[in-house]
């Protein structure tokens, strides 16, 4: 009986995807703690308070690096997921791809409102 | 042939009692989906910012419904369990840690110290006032 192993990724693109996977799951440790900060601030402080802490130039460096990471750090995780999940090459493509095409849309959202924040008072 | 039946075989998931690490892990990958998923409740939220300070008013107002804050609170624990159980596969990653008696020790550890920030979290969020002063954030 002959196997064959499915060849849609290479071995040098699998030990890419594990290293960036630790690389960004390592910027992500601190920036977590960041982001539990700036949701308290969102949640709870007054509209200007909120404003002028984000626009820091700390917290944009921190909110920009933390907007690149996390996003690629979820679709680096969701492609695991599918490929484990989904055994149909076509299908698992459609869903990796959808995702990766959401996330990217959902980025560039997220970046046009950080220049409007930016562009405020 | 005749003990081919013998044969070991693989853990049935629905009669198998998991070991905790087996829970941890499961449970780190389904966080990891919840949390992507959550990032289009992050995109609302700086949303709202950029939105000015309607926007900003109608997000808060929105984010303190209880079952919003129930989901919320979902989050904030499943970061900080993600986050746990993902300094442990770093862990292991630098090629440290696989003696099997530091598992479940691991797995305990990991359970209390995302609770235990989850806590801290919550209290944070109650006293926000008073600590924002302290810190001068």
């Amino acid at each position: 009986m002959e196997h064959t192993p499915p060849l849609t990724i290479s071995s040098s693109k699998g030990t890419f995807h594990w290293v960036m996977q630790r690389i960004t799951a390592l910027g992500l440790v601190p920036l977590s703690f960041w982001l539990i900060i700036f949701l308290n601030k969102c949640l709870t402080a007054p509209y200007i308070n909120t404003l002028s802490w984000l626009k820091t130039p700390l917290n944009l460096i921190c909110i920009f690096t933390w907007l690149v990471l996390v996003f690629y750090h979820a679709a680096l995780g969701l492609q695991v997921v599918i490929e484990d999940y989904i055994a149909t090459a076509s299908i698992r493509f459609v869903a990796i791809w959808g995702t990766n095409l959401s996330f990217i849309f959902l980025v560039l959202i997220a970046f046009c409102q950080l220049l409007n924040i930016l562009s405020i008072g | 042939m005749s003990n081919i039946n013998n044969r070991p075989t693989s853990p049935h998931l629905q009669i198998y009692r998991l070991p905790l690490t087996a829970v941890i892990s499961i449970t780190h990958r389904i966080t990891g989906v919840f949390l992507s998923v959550g990032l289009v409740l992050f995109v609302y939220i700086l949303y709202s910012v950029a939105g000015g300070l309607n926007a900003y008013a109608l997000m808060q107002a929105n984010m303190n419904l209880w079952q919003v804050q129930v989901i919320y609170w979902g989050f904030v624990y499943a970061l900080f369990f993600h986050l746990c159980h993902g300094v442990r596969h770093l862990i292991w990653d630098s090629g440290k840690s696989f003696a099997n008696n530091t598992l479940n020790c691991f797995a305990v550890i990991e359970l209390f110290v995302s609770l235990m920030l989850t806590l801290i979290t919550f209290i944070f969020y109650l006293n926000t006032e008073v600590l924002w002063s302290i810190l001068h954030l």
